[in-house]
C-alpha cells in the first residue's frame, strides 16, 4: 500500500462525503433550475451546501459563488473584480499560485499596471514593501494568498487587509490551501474576495467557491443561464457541490483535531529530517500550515528524489503539482540558493496519515542516502 | 410524495449506473484514480491515465482525435470559451460574430458580453420551425467575421440545423464555425469533420454523465486560435487551466461511449414513443407541435396550447416533471425567448410544454402524461374559454 503524502495537490474523498454525494449521482438527478420536484430537490441540496461552505469561513450563504474549482475562483476574483474597476495598479504577491499570477499578467496586457510584492527568505510577505507599493499611484486590487501551496507559509492577512482597505483597494485572498487546515473567518481576515476549493479538503475535484463581499461589483467569467445570482452561469454540479458542503462541514467539526494531528506529524518528520546532516527545511522560521514540510537534502535533485520515493511507494511532490518539471517561482522569489531549490521536495500530510507513515518515509530517505553512490548524490545536474 | 414522471431529459439526465460505477473508482481511496492527474507520482499517473482514456472516448464519440478535446466544467463554459476565446484571440481578423436568436443562453450571454467589449454581433432569426437557412448565414458573413455560432439541436424545440451547409458558407469566407452539440450527442450521429465545425461544445449531463463536466472540442488547424478564459497551470494545452476533475472526466468518457453504442437502438425506441406521443397531443384541440419530428430529434417535443394559461397548465400537472421553456434559465418564469424569436406571441409561448424523453421513458408513462395534459387543458379552457 502506497503512502500518500501529497495532500496539497489533492486529497482523497472522505467516505462520508462520498455517501452524501451518492443520492445526487442516483435518483436525485434533477437540474436545479427546473421547477419540478426533481429540480427543487437539487436546488434545496445546493442551498444546504452553500450554507455549509459559508459557515466554514463565517460568511453569509448569499456571499458564496460556486465555481468549478480554485483556479476558476481565482480567475473570477481577479477578472471579475477588475472589470468593475477603472484600470489602475494591481498588486499580487510574488509567491501566488499561477491561477492568480496568470490572470494578473493577463490584466497587465489589458491596461493594468502589475507589481509583484516581494517576500522574505521565509516566504513571508514584506509588509514594508506593501506599504510602499500602496503609497504610490492608485492601487485598486491586491491579491495575497493565505497559505502558500509549496512552502505552507501563512501570511498575515489581517495586517495586509488593514493596509489595503486604508488605501481604498479591494483584497482577494486565495485560501485554497488554508481551508480545512486553519480556522478561517472572513471578518477577521478582512478581505473582499476569498477563493476555496473542495478537493483540497477531502471533497471532490471540480468544485470550488469564491466568497464575495456584497460591495464588490463582480463581472461573471462564465456567462449564461443566470445561475449563482448572475455571477456564474451553467448547470450546477449538484453532487459535487453537495460533496463540497459535506467536506466543509466535516472540516469545521474536525478542525481542532486535524490541526493537532497534522502538527504532530510535521514535528515528527522535521525532527527526523534534522538528523540528516545539511538538511534544509524551507521557511522553517515562518508560521506554516500544520501539514506542510518542504525540505532539501544536500546533493539530491528534487525530481530524482521524488521519483526514487515514488518507486518505494511514497507520493510526494517537488514544487507544485500544477507545473511539475519547471523550477518553482516561489522558491525563486524567496531567494533560495539554486542548489538548494533544485533539491526541494514537499511532503503534505493528510488527516489519515499516521506516525508510521513518517517513520517509514524517514527510513526510506535513509536507505536512499546509503544506497546512492556519492556521484549520484552530489551529481546535481 | 409520489414520484413524478420524468419527462425533462433535455434539462438533465440521470447518471447511468455504469457511469456511476466508473466514477466511484475515482472517488475515495478504495479506487485507484483519485489523485491530482497533474501529479507525477504513481497515484497522479493513475489518475492521468484514466483522464486520457476518457479523453479518447469523448473525442471518438465525435470523430475527433483525443488531443482535440479540452475538458471544461460544462457546456456553458465551453460555449463561453468558444465565443470569447475566438473573438479575443483574433482581433486582427475582425470583431464580427454571427449567431442565432434561438441559441442557448450561454452563447447569447457570451455574445452580449462581447458586444459590450466592442464586438459587433449579428443575430439571425430562424424560420417558424426554428431552422436557420445557410443563405441567411451567407448574407450575414463579412470579411471581418471571426466566428459563426450555430447549435446543432435546439434544446427547446429539438430542431436540427443544417450545419454542414452552413459550414461551407462560413469556411468559404474564412471564418470559423462553432457548434453547440450538447443536445445532439447520443441523439444523432455527431461527427466534427462531417459537420465542418471548428469548435464543438459537449456536456456530460445531457447524455447520462455527471453534471459539472463538459468539453470543447477544438480542431487543430491553422487559424483555429482561442484565448483561454481560465488561466494558471497551463492544463489542457493552455486553453483551460485548473485541476482536472478525474471522476467527472471518467464519467463523461463512459457516458460518451454509451451514447455512441446505444444511439441507433435508443433513437428507434424513442422515435416510436415520440410518434405516438405527438399524434396524441396534436389531436388535442388547438394544440400546435412547434417542430415536427421530420425537422428535429425525436426526444424533444415542444407543443403549445393556445388560449391556455401556461403557468396554470404546469401547476395543474403535478405528476409530470417537464419544462415550459428551458430549464437552464435559473428558474426564470418568463415566456421562452426561443418561441418568441420564432414569432409566437407571449401567451402562446407561455402556454408551451417541452416534453423530452429518455432512457427511462415508457409507453405507459406517456399514456399517463397525455391523459393528464388533456385533462388539464380541458379544465383550463373551461375556466377561461376566452383567453
Amino acid at each position: 500500500m502506497a503512502v500518500y503524502l501529497d495532500h496539497n495537490a489533492s486529497t482523497p474523498l472522505d467516505p462520508t462525503v462520498l455517501a452524501a454525494m451518492r443520492p445526487y449521482l442516483g435518483t436525485r438527478f434533477g437540474n436545479a433550475s427546473s421547477l419540478h420536484r426533481f429540480g427543487r430537490s437539487a436546488r434545496n441540496a445546493i442551498d444546504a451546501a452553500r450554507g455549509q461552505v459559508a459557515a466554514l469561513v463565517g460568511a453569509a450563504p448569499q456571499q458564496v459563488v460556486f465555481t468549478s474549482g480554485g483556479t476558476e475562483s481565482d480567475g473570477l476574483a481577479l477578472f471579475g473584480a477588475a472589470a468593475g474597476l477603472a484600470p489602475g495598479r494591481l498588486l499580487v504577491s510574488a509567491v501566488e499560485h499561477s491561477a492568480v499570477l496568470e490572470p494578473a499578467r493577463a490584466l497587465a496586457r489589458r491596461g493594468w499596471e502589475l507589481a509583484l510584492l516581494p517576500v522574505d527568505r521565509d516566504c513571508r510577505l514584506d509588509l514594508d514593501a506593501l506599504d510602499a507599493a500602496l503609497a504610490g499611484s492608485t492601487v485598486r486590487l491586491v491579491s495575497v494568498m493565505l497559505a502558500n501551496n509549496e512552502t505552507g507559509v501563512v501570511q498575515e492577512i489581517a495586517a495586509v487587509a488593514d493596509r489595503v482597505r486604508a488605501a481604498g483597494a479591494l483584497l482577494h485572498v486565495d485560501a485554497v490551501q488554508a481551508a480545512g487546515k486553519l480556522p478561517l473567518d472572513l471578518g477577521a481576515l478582512g478581505c473582499h474576495l476569498l477563493s476555496l476549493s473542495a478537493h483540497k479538503l477531502y471533497g471532490p475535484q471540480g468544485a470550488g467557491a469564491l466568497v464575495v463581499d456584497p460591495m464588490v461589483a463582480l463581472e461573471p467569467l462564465v456567462l449564461g443561464g443566470g445561475q449563482e445570482q448572475g455571477r456564474r452561469g451553467g448547470t450546477e454540479p449538484v453532487a459535487a457541490l453537495v460533496g463540497f458542503g459535506a467536506a466543509t462541514a466535516l472540516a469545521v467539526a474536525e478542525l481542532p483535531g486535524r490541526i493537532a494531528h497534522l502538527g504532530a506529524l510535521r514535528a515528527r518528520l522535521e525532527a527526523g529530517l534534522r538528523a540528516h546532516p545539511g538538511c534544509t527545511i524551507v521557511a522553517a522560521g515562518a508560521p506554516r500550515l500544520p501539514n506542510t514540510v518542504q525540505f532539501a537534502l544536500p546533493g539530491y535533485d528534487g525530481g530524482a528524489l521524488q521519483m526514487a520515493l515514488d518507486r518505494l511507494g511514497f507520493a510526494v511532490a517537488t514544487g507544485s503539482a500544477c507545473h511539475s518539471g519547471r523550477p518553482s517561482h516561489v522558491l525563486e522569489a524567496m531567494g533560495l540558493a539554486p542548489e538548494v531549490a533544485r533539491g526541494v521536495v514537499r511532503v503534505s500530510f493528510g488527516k489519515d496519515n499516521r506516525d508510521q507513515d513518517v517513520d517509514s518515509l524517514l527510513a526510506a530517505l535513509g536507505s536512499l542516502r546509503s544506497a546512492l553512490p556519492v556521484s549520484a548524490v552530489s551529481g546535481g545536474g | 410524495m409520489d414520484e413524478q414522471i420524468y419527462l425533462d431529459y433535455a434539462a438533465t439526465t440521470p447518471v447511468d449506473p455504469a457511469v456511476a460505477r466508473a466514477m466511484a473508482e475515482c472517488l475515495g481511496t478504495e479506487g485507484d484514480a483519485w489523485a491530482n492527474p497533474a501529479s507525477t507520482h504513481a497515484a497522479g499517473r493513475a489518475a492521468r491515465a484514466r483522464v486520457e482514456q476518457a479523453r479518447a472516448a469523448v473525442g471518438a464519440a465525435v470523430g475527433a482525435p483525443a488531443g482535440w478535446v479540452v475538458f471544461t466544467s460544462g457546456a456553458t463554459e465551453s460555449n463561453n470559451l468558444a465565443l470569447k476565446g475566438a473573438l479575443r484571440a483574433q482581433r486582427k481578423r475582425g470583431k464580427h460574430l454571427i449567431t442565432v436568436k434561438t441559441e442557448h443562453k450561454s452563447v447569447l450571454d457570451a455574445a452580449k458580453a462581447l458586444a459590450r467589449d466592442g464586438c459587433e454581433v449579428t443575430y439571425l432569426i430562424p424560420d417558424r420551425q426554428g431552422r436557420v437557412a445557410p443563405e441567411q448565414v451567407a448574407a450575414a458573413l463579412r470579411d471581418d467575421t471571426v466566428l459563426v455560432a450555430v447549435m446543432l439541436v435546439n434544446n427547446e424545440l429539438g430542431v436540427v440545423q443544417p450545419i454542414e451547409a452552413i459550414a461551407r458558407e462560413v469556411h468559404a469566407r474564412g471564418a470559423l464555425l462553432h457548434v453547440d452539440a450538447v443536445q445532439g450527442l447520443g441523439k444523432l450521429p455527431v461527427d466534427l469533420a462531417a459537420l465542418g465545425a471548428d469548435t464543438l461544445s459537449l456536456s456530460a449531463h445531457k447524455c447520462y454523465g455527471p453534471k459539472g463536466i463538459g468539453a470543447l472540442v477544438v480542431r487543430r488547424a491553422p487559424g483555429v486560435v482561442l484565448e483561454a478564459q481560465m488561466h494558471g497551470g497551463g492544463h489542457e494545452r493552455g486553453l483551460r487551466s485548473g485541476t482536472l476533475a478525474t471522476h467527472q472526466i471518467v464519467g463523461f468518457g463512459v457516458a460518451a461511449e454509451l451514447a455512441v453504442a446505444r444511439l441507433e437502438a435508443e433513437r428507434a425506441r424513442i422515435g416510436a414513443l415520440r410518434a405516438t406521443l405527438e399524434t396524441a397531443l396534436a389531436a388535442l384541440p388547438d394544440a400546435v407541435v412547434n417542430c415536427p419530428v421530420t425537422l428535429g430529434v425525436p426526444h424533444i417535443l415542444s407543443v403549445s396550447f393556445r388560449g391556455v394559461h401556461g403557468e396554470s397548465l404546469v401547476a395543474d400537472l403535478p405528476e409530470l416533471a417537464l419544462a415550459t421553456g428551458s430549464a437552464c434559465s435559473a428558474a426564470s418564469p418568463e415566456p421562452s425567448y426561443v418561441l418568441r424569436a420564432l414569432g409566437h406571441d407571449d401567451l402562446t409561448a407561455a402556454a408551451t410544454l417541452r416534453l423530452s424523453l429518455g432512457c427511462g421513458t415508457t409507453a405507459a408513462q406517456l399514456r399517463t402524461a397525455v391523459e393528464r395534459i388533456a385533462g388539464a387543458v380541458a379544465r383550463l379552457r373551461a375556466l377561461a374559454p376566452a383567453a
